[in-house]
């Protein structure tokens, strides 16, 4: 049984309310932190434990921190990312849904951290019911003393707002999220500056995920150097996986940093195998814009080594023969599912999420969608593979935010991966007609059709 | 600061972006600028299309950056070095921006009123290809109607993102702005508002291609059939300075535009009343012709050049093309070797 850092207490009944969770021992980092600790002790903590960026990029926490102008003497802010938004991943909603206090304590430390007095979780607005659960909680720690002015007696100031979004997946990304909390348009700024040092209201801003913020409690109680004993070289503490696909127990999981891929995968405290007996074809390890894996680069890396479940094992081999963590929305496929039309479908969602500012993302998620459906449909054409590639490579490292990476990333890896099936679709349109195409005939079945016989 | 652009050296102050630098040196290295305006703050960034490699960070960080940079936003440091079209990565990627902007593009230029001054046409020009990969429908949106003085394209708007720009920054109450997102995104009325304030009609003057166009000069003419003179006026409107280009065809002014210099940007923004509502040449004082870069399509009709005598060579050309038709059709007295069969028979004679 592996250590348990944010989920320790979700089973524990009516720990969504202030009194069970404030009996369970929550809030002991504000006090610990406010009493005994400078900010900059706080932050020196954060960096101690090696706590990298819980929402994709994996950027080290505390050297984030560390980052924010102090000097300028402008009013700090800390964001909270609530704005999970990426398909495959749901831990957040799962961590606000069950444990708010956590991150609402998460929040209080950080912003003393950072000196922050106004700080805000920016929520997805399709997360409404969360929303609310939020703000129930913030009212339940604001009455007992938690937010406000003079909190614990200190002379620190704190206001926590809630902000809901629109429902836009750009705004996910840190200065896009600026804008929308100031009320614009959701489009991502031009860096430099970035956040830290002109961020909200051009003031000094840290944006961070929830999963990063909930993680500062346990830090702070039980110091850095504890932390970072969890977890292999620089992937420290404890992850949040949402699995999902075919699997047997798909759900949110709290995983030690340097468990293997396949104990995850097979392991009954975890997924439990497979959903059926059909054979397991493809892995997106971090939610939708990291590159697919294929079968047999899933459990071992390109030299043999075991696949862990950290920053570095899963991104072995570049993107050549490797992916990313990224948020941890691990989702697993069985021989049934089209690589294509899930290429095409991640396609549709950057296609439609894409926020129409720059160039190249704006007119290229929106081609490559176009082709990928005429190929899922039997209407691409043998050079429409070239085209892919190509359309891809234009975009990636082009555009102003990372969306346009994350939108060529999944076609770049399921061309390098899966062509032959590509070059099926577009050689037996009647065969790929079928919605369930490979359900009844799986591409294994079929594979010698498109491979070249050697007799 | 000492900033090197394709191996041109330039000394610049501190604050240059790339792009101002640049065009400081001037000449081939210039990147191509769809959304930058240099008097519109804010604007850049957005289209691509000055994409530079940074070779050199700069004296106190040489690494290079792994990305193409956007010129128009990116600051100049000490020392940086910057490839700018002799690097084969930027001009990739600038036809590969181009390609985006194109492919959605209704390439309509023949009744466009923007054709011979567009933007995009030049780009095109210099980093398109004459064949579209693009086998897809082309998006389109409703037409929409924004006002009595300025026609709204949507379709072949690039969202630049300029006029926006405009609004925000010369008038005083801005009634449109980017409507919805992705491939979708357009420049739309928040709701069916007509835009009618004083300088709306710079919203014109800056957008890069045919999407804002003078409603007054709709169809009127090409752009080159016109002589542009530069021309003044006193100007009662507020913050107009009343300086302005007059476009003529004879005795007629058919368009007012304000005085725009080699990178297309105006000089100075002019008020509506200048632009739409004088077309009488005596309203204006008319200080002479107004000069043209010399690849400019605006300088076909150019009155400023020496005016030679024309000779038509058609005839001279069907003649000769007569002549070697003849050649080839025609019998030969002696058989001809192998060789020259060989020759023959594939025409080359």
């Amino acid at each position: 049984m592996s250590r348990k850092i944010l989920l320790d207490k979700i089973n524990v009944p009516g720990i969504k309310t202030y009194e069970v969770y404030r009996k369970e021992g929550g809030y002991a980092s504000v006090e610990k932190a406010m009493k005994s600790m400078t900010p900059d002790e706080v932050v020196e903590e954060v960096k101690k434990s090696g706590l990298r960026g819980r929402g994709g990029a994996g950027f080290p926490a505390g050297m984030k921190w560390s980052f924010i102008d102090k000097k300028s003497g402008k009013p700090r802010h800390l964001v909270c990312n609530a704005d999970e938004s990426e398909p495959g991943t749901f831990k957040d909603r799962y961590l606000m849904e069950f444990i708010p206090h956590l991150l609402i304590e998460g929040m209080i430390t950080s912003s003393f951290a950072l000196g922050a007095n106004l700080s805000y979780i920016y929520i997805r607005g399709e997360y409404m019911w969360v929303y609310k659960i939020l703000e129930r909680a913030i009212a339940e720690a604001k009455a007992a003393g938690w937010l406000g002015k003079n909190i614990l007696g200190t002379g620190y100031d704190l206001e926590l707002y809630v902000h809901c979004g629109a429902g836009a997946y750009i705004c996910g990304e840190e200065t896009a999220l600026i804008e929308s909390l100031e009320g614009k348009r959701g489009n991502p700024r031009i860096k430099p500056p970035f956040p830290a040092v002109s961020g909200l209201w051009a003031n000094p801003t840290v944006v961070n995920n929830v999963e990063t913020i909930a993680s500062v409690p346990w830090i702070v109680n039980n110091s850095g150097d504890e932390y970072a004993t969890i977890g292999i070289g620089r992937s420290t503490g404890t992850k949040l996986i949402s699995a999902s696909g075919h699997v047997k127990n798909p759900g949110v999981y709290e995983i030690e940093l340097g468990l293997s891929v396949y104990e995850f995968m097979n392991s009954d405290e975890y997924l439990g195998g497979m959903s059926s007996d059909r054979p397991l074809k493809a892995l997106v390890p971090g939610g939708s814009s990291v590159p697919i894996l294929p079968a047999d680069l899933i459990y071992k890396t390109a030299n043999g080594e075991d696949r862990l479940m950290t920053y570095e094992s899963l991104s072995d081999g570049g993107f050549a023969t490797g992916s990313m963590l990224g948020s941890g929305g691990f989702i697993v496929y069985n021989d049934t599912s089209c690589i294509v039309r899930n290429t095409w479908n991640f396609s549709r969602f950057y296609h439609h999420e894409s926020c129409g500012q720059c160039t190249p993302c704006r007119e290229g998620t929106g081609w490559l969608e176009k082709v990928l459906w005429r190929i899922e449909n039997g209407q691409g054409r043998e050079e429409d593979i070239d085209l892919l590639w190509s359309i891809q490579s234009k975009i990636e490292g082009n555009t102003i935010c990372p969306l346009g990476d994350a939108a060529s990333w999944p076609v770049a890896a399921a061309i390098r991966h899966f062509r032959d099936e590509f070059e099926y679709h577009v050689r037996f349109p009647e065969k790929i007609k079928n919605r369930n195409h490979f359900v009844e005939e799986p591409f294994a079945q079929v594979k010698h059709l498109v491979t070249k016989q050697t007799v | 600061m000492k900033v090197t652009i394709d191996g041109q050296e330039i000394e610049v102050e501190a604050g240059t972006t790339i792009l101002q630098a640049a065009r400081m040196i001037g000449g081939e290295s210039v990147p191509p600028a769809m959304c930058y305006y240099s008097k519109l703050q804010g604007s850049g960034g957005k289209c691509r299309c000055c994409l530079v490699e940074v070779a050199k960070g700069s004296d106190a960080d040489p690494r290079p950056m792994p990305k193409l940079m956007a010129s128009c936003v990116t600051g100049c440091m000490d020392g940086m070095e910057v490839n700018s079209k002799q690097s084969d990565r930027v001009r990739e990627a600038r036809q590969s921006v181009t390609e985006f902007l194109l492919i959605n593009h209704p390439l309509d230029c023949p009744v466009c009123d923007q054709a011979g001054e567009c933007d995009l046409q030049d780009l095109s020009f210099e980093h398109g290809k004459s064949k579209s990969r693009f086998i897809e429908e082309k998006r389109t949106f409703e037409p929409e109607d924004i006002g009595p003085n300025i026609q709204l394209h949507m379709n072949r708007c690039i969202l630049c993102q300029r006029c926006v720009q405009v609004a925000d920054q010369l008038t005083d109450n801005r009634v449109h702005g980017v409507m919805d997102r992705g491939d979708h995104a357009n420049i739309s009325t928040c709701i069916s508002k007509a835009i009618d304030n004083e300088f709306s009609g710079n919203m014109i003057d800056v957008c890069p291609v045919g999407a804002l166009t003078d409603k007054t000069f709709r169809f009127k003419s090409r752009v080159w059939f016109n002589k542009p003179y530069n021309a003044h006026r006193e100007c009662t409107t507020p913050g107009c300075c009343g300086k302005t280009t007059v476009w003529m065809f004879g005795d007629e002014i058919q368009r007012v535009t304000g005085r725009k210099d080699v990178y297309h940007e105006v000089e100075e923004f002019i008020c509506n009343s200048c632009r739409f509502d004088h077309k009488d040449p005596s309203d204006w004082v008319i200080e002479g012709p107004r000069e043209f870069d010399k690849d400019s399509v605006i300088n076909q009709n150019n009155y400023t050049q020496k005016l030679d005598t024309v000779t038509i060579a058609t005839e001279e050309g069907i003649l000769k093309g007569r002549e070697q038709d003849r050649k080839k059709i025609s019998m030969l007295a002696i058989p001809l070797d192998k060789e020259d069969q060989e020759k023959f028979n594939h025409g080359n004679l």
